[in-house]
């Protein structure tokens, strides 16, 4: 049965969702990017990608948790290509539109670039009905795809996803790889992409990897959790991560490494938000004025032409009285909101932080902080027997970045799972009742907010040491939203969803300031981030890697007593006959 | 000397006089049941005692001390907990860590101890898990073994009522309030949990005061029982006297000549 309302809807939506990545120059700008040689670009892959996934959400139906929804390849296939007709004849009357009319006066991207780059080349008429029939082809396999058996799903996403992987990060595996020179230069064409053999073997092998070791993966994941058997597995694959980060930078280059620096320092920050935002549950716009005292402080203590007081310290020296200065920055901050709540304590620490980057940048602070022009020659970080290490080693840099990343993720753990933890939780949920069952809410909001800052402030002496300078402008609000931009789509209250957030929207993406892996996005950066916000808070608010309790609060009605039964619980007592009476 | 002597307590909102000058007292180791029509101040009394309210005016000495306008968590501190009307737990937390942060004013290890985990806050850790779960085997095993690691928004409406006591045991109080522990709870919970009650002064030595519609679990428990009505105290006396008492029958029936 194909729902043709759901079609229309859903081949509407994604004929403007077409038309608007193209609108906005997305689909141009990621052309220049070539996946697999020659002619599979990252435009192409948007174009395709967008189609595919609407015709899957089409076959897919309206989700429904008490009726397993029929999976029928043939009318997902139909229902899919019906989308993508629809969406293909939307986008083409978008791309005659502007190929007929001349609206680049109020909109820039649209201009004969844009239909060259939405026509293939081919010219209007011909090129529009190969985009239609590409689109249609698309999603009418998307949609054939949500009827295929799971072990087809399996084997094609991993293939797809590796091929993708594979063309997208091909500066970092060719960097991995870079020992076997020969056979970087054969899997990628010399002006950058996949050979579409390797992407063949690629995708082969991916395939057959996931039938080989099909359920393994999860099955080695229970193995790991399991609290007993597991204990000795558990650290074993904690040596190897940790091996692996020892070697990593070593192999991969100066590029991939800065872009690690930088996704570390914002793990680092939101690790530390994560702490005031996630688990004390006080929403703190203003996180970037702690990256500013760190930054700063580490800057005049540091630098010897720091306008007024230069003691050129040494950074381990100055690194402790940072992290007091911050420390007391949060208490400053922290202690006025103290009796405010959501929404007025969100805007308030916004305002904080707008506050002292304006501070940073008047006159009557100049002589201190140097104003526009900042603080320059704030030496690296000395280490004995290899000089000073700034960010111009960042193959040397990266391992106090993730030094400091570990310390601030083992605080958090720590911290989670302990009294103050729980007293942390228990003000999240009801601040009310944990004042009354004898948690003093004023010791653990401040403790909340110094600790944050104090992660905030080693990041920002990293910031320094690394930079360099620092000018007010490196800590405008855009920071503070960026951080809870990370932790949000990570998982509030889960160290590994903010440490993979980071990764993927600051070292993929880019961060405010600096391009990701994929410069492309770095235009658009802004625009996904809201997109991601707005769909992470409507079908996904617990975030990417969602921490359990969090998980149990969204989702609550998930876990039912059923479950809890079928891991095994022992029933004990009376406690079943009781279920019945109430 | 009472464990807890109150005088002349008032608490006015806007133009609701909930509490118009109350005198209590309670000796340790007694039980006191508080009675009284809806929207008598009964509720009111607890928000004011354990200092969700401060009140207008009035003293509220307990062990000597006059804890009015203290924090919550100071009054909690010094040895009082309660359980709410609409049950209160921490919907998210599992049953065992709903236990154990009640033992939060009872344990001190801070950031330093946690961060570095000090053997002191290792033992320290241990024994809230401990104490949590013998304050839960008071309930038998309603809240034991698998129990302890259910969110709390999964238990029986029953069970609610009971985590939320062995929370406020577990700060372990010299006087515990509970508003209304049997509301909804069938018969036979009824009569189990009135048990229990008994059981918090005999062996536990506990102080209590509760909150109680039932006149049965009232008659039970209390070694002595108070009635407010509009605020003000109009009886008080063992359960015979009170409930044979004019005024008392008269303000549960309502009062024709001032209904106008
Ligand atoms: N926070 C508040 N704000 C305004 N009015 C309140 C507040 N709390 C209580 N009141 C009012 O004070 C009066 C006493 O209420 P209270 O809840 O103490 O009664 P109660 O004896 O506990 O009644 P019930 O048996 O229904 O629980 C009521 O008129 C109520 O409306
Ligand atoms: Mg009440």
């Amino acid at each position: 049965m194909i729902d043709l309302k759901r079609v229309r809807t859903f081949g509407l939506i994604a004929g403007g969702t077409l038309s608007f990545v193209a609108a906005i120059g997305m689909v141009e700008s990621f052309n220049e990017r070539t996946l697999i040689n020659p002619g599979i670009t990252m435009g192409l892959l948007l174009i395709l990608g967008i189609a595919a996934v609407f015709g899957y959400i089409v076959a897919a139906g309206k989700p429904n948790p008490l009726v397993e929804t029929a999976r029928d390849s043939r009318s997902g296939g139909i229902a899919g290509g019906l989308t993508g007709a629809i969406a293909g004849v939307v986008t083409s009357l978008f791309v005659l539109f502007v190929d007929t009319f001349d609206v680049s006066e109020f909109f820039p991207n649209m201009r004969e670039p844009l239909v060259e780059a939405m026509t293939f080349e081919l010219g209007v008429p011909v090129g529009l009905l190969v985009l239609t029939a590409v689109v249609t082809a698309t999603a009418a396999a998307g949609g054939a795809f949500h009827g295929m058996s799971d072990s087809f799903r399996a084997g094609m996403s991993r293939a797809l996803g590796w091929v993708v992987a594979f063309a997208l990060f091909e500066l970092v595996v060719s960097e991995i790889l870079d020992f076997a020179d020969p056979l970087v230069d054969l899997i990628y064409a010399p002006r950058g992409g996949l050979q579409p053999w390797a992407a063949v073997i690629i995708g082969a092998l991916a395939w057959w990897l996931s039938t080989r070791y099909k359920g393994r993966g999860e099955a080695f994941t229970e193995r790991v959790k399991d609290s007993e058997a597991g204990s000795r597995l558990r650290r074993s694959v904690i040596l190897f991560g940790v091996a692996a980060v020892i070697i990593l930078p070593m192999i991969v280059g100066g590029v991939v490494n800065e872009l690690l620096i930088t996704s570390g320092l914002f793990i680092l920050m939101g690790l530390g938000l994560n702490i005031v935002v996630g688990l004390a549950g006080l929403l703190d716009l203003g996180y970037v004025a702690f990256f500013a005292v760190g930054a700063y402080g580490t800057a005049i203590l540091t630098s010897p032409s720091s306008p007024a007081f230069a003691p050129g310290l040494s950074w381990w020296i100055a690194l402790p009285i940072v992290m007091v200065l911050a420390a007391i920055a949060g208490l400053f901050v922290g202690t006025p909101v103290i009796r405010m709540r959501g929404d007025y304590l969100a805007i308030v620490t916004l305002g904080f932080g707008e506050i002292v980057r304006i501070l940073l940048l008047s006159d009557w602070l100049t002589p201190i902080f140097g104003g526009a022009q900042g603080i320059t020659r704030i030496p690296g970080i000395p280490v004995p027997g290899a000089g000073t290490i700034s960010g111009t080693d960042p193959q040397l840099f990266i391992y106090f970045t993730f030094m400091f990343v570990l310390l601030a993720a083992y605080i958090s753990y720590r911290a989670q799972n302990s009294r103050i933890g729980r007293s942390w939780a228990a003000m999240r949920e009801d601040e009310d009742v944990a004042e009354a069952i004898g948690i003093s809410t004023v010791q653990a909001k401040l403790l909340a907010f110094v600790t944050g800052a104090v992660i905030a402030s080693f990041a920002g002496a990293l910031f320094s040491a690394k930079v360099g300078t620092v000018f007010t402008n490196s800590f405008d609000v855009l920071v503070s939203i960026i951080i809870l931009v990370v932790v949000i789509v990570g998982g509030m209250g889960s160290i590994r969803g903010v440490v993979v957030g980071a990764l993927v929207l600051i070292g993929i993406l880019g961060g405010p300031k600096s391009p990701g892996l994929l410069a492309e996005f770095s235009e658009f950066k802004l625009l996904i981030y809201g997109a991601l916000l707005v769909y992470m808070m409507l079908k996904r608010p617990e975030g990417l890697l969602p921490s359990v309790r969090r998980s149990r609060e969204l989702h609550g009605e998930d876990l039912t007593q059923d479950a809890w039964l079928d891991k095994g619980g022992d029933f004990t007592g009376d406690s079943a006959e009781e279920e019945a009476t109430t | 000397m009472a464990l807890l002597q109150i005088n002349q307590l008032t608490k006015a909102f806007g133009g609701v006089q909930a509490l118009g000058g109350v005198d209590f007292h309670i000796d340790e180791g007694t039980i006191v049941s508080v009675i009284g029509p809806n929207g008598a101040g009964k509720t009111s009394f607890f928000n004011v005692i354990s200092g969700l309210f401060p009140p207008d005016s009035g003293e509220i000495l307990f062990d000597g001390d006059n804890l009015a306008h203290h924090q919550p968590n100071e009054i909690t501190r010094r040895g009082i907990a309660r359980t709410f009307q609409n049950v209160r737990l921490f919907p998210n937390l599992t049953v065992l860590e709903n236990v154990m942060v009640g033992q939060h004013c009872r344990t001190k290890e801070g950031m330093w101890g946690t961060i570095l985990q000090t053997k002191a806050q290792r033992e320290e850790e241990k024994r809230i898990e401990e104490n949590a779960k013998e304050v839960l085997s008071f309930f038998g095993s309603r809240l034991a073994g698998y129990r302890y690691d259910q969110p709390a928004f999964v238990l029986s409406y029953a069970n609610r009522r009971r985590l939320e006591i062995a929370r406020a045991m577990a700060t372990e109080p010299r006087l515990l309030l509970l508003d209304e522990p049997t509301a909804g709870m069938n018969p036979r919970e009824t009569v189990e949990l009135t048990e229990l009650i008994g059981e918090l002064r005999d062996e536990r030595g506990l102080t209590v005061v509760v909150i109680e519609h039932d006149m049965k679990v009232v008659e039970h428990v209390s070694d002595r029982v108070v009635v407010l009505d509009h605020g003000v105290k109009i009886a008080e006396g063992d359960y015979e006297s009170v409930s044979t008492n004019d005024d008392v029958i008269e303000a549960y029936l309502g009062r024709p000549a001032e209904a106008g």
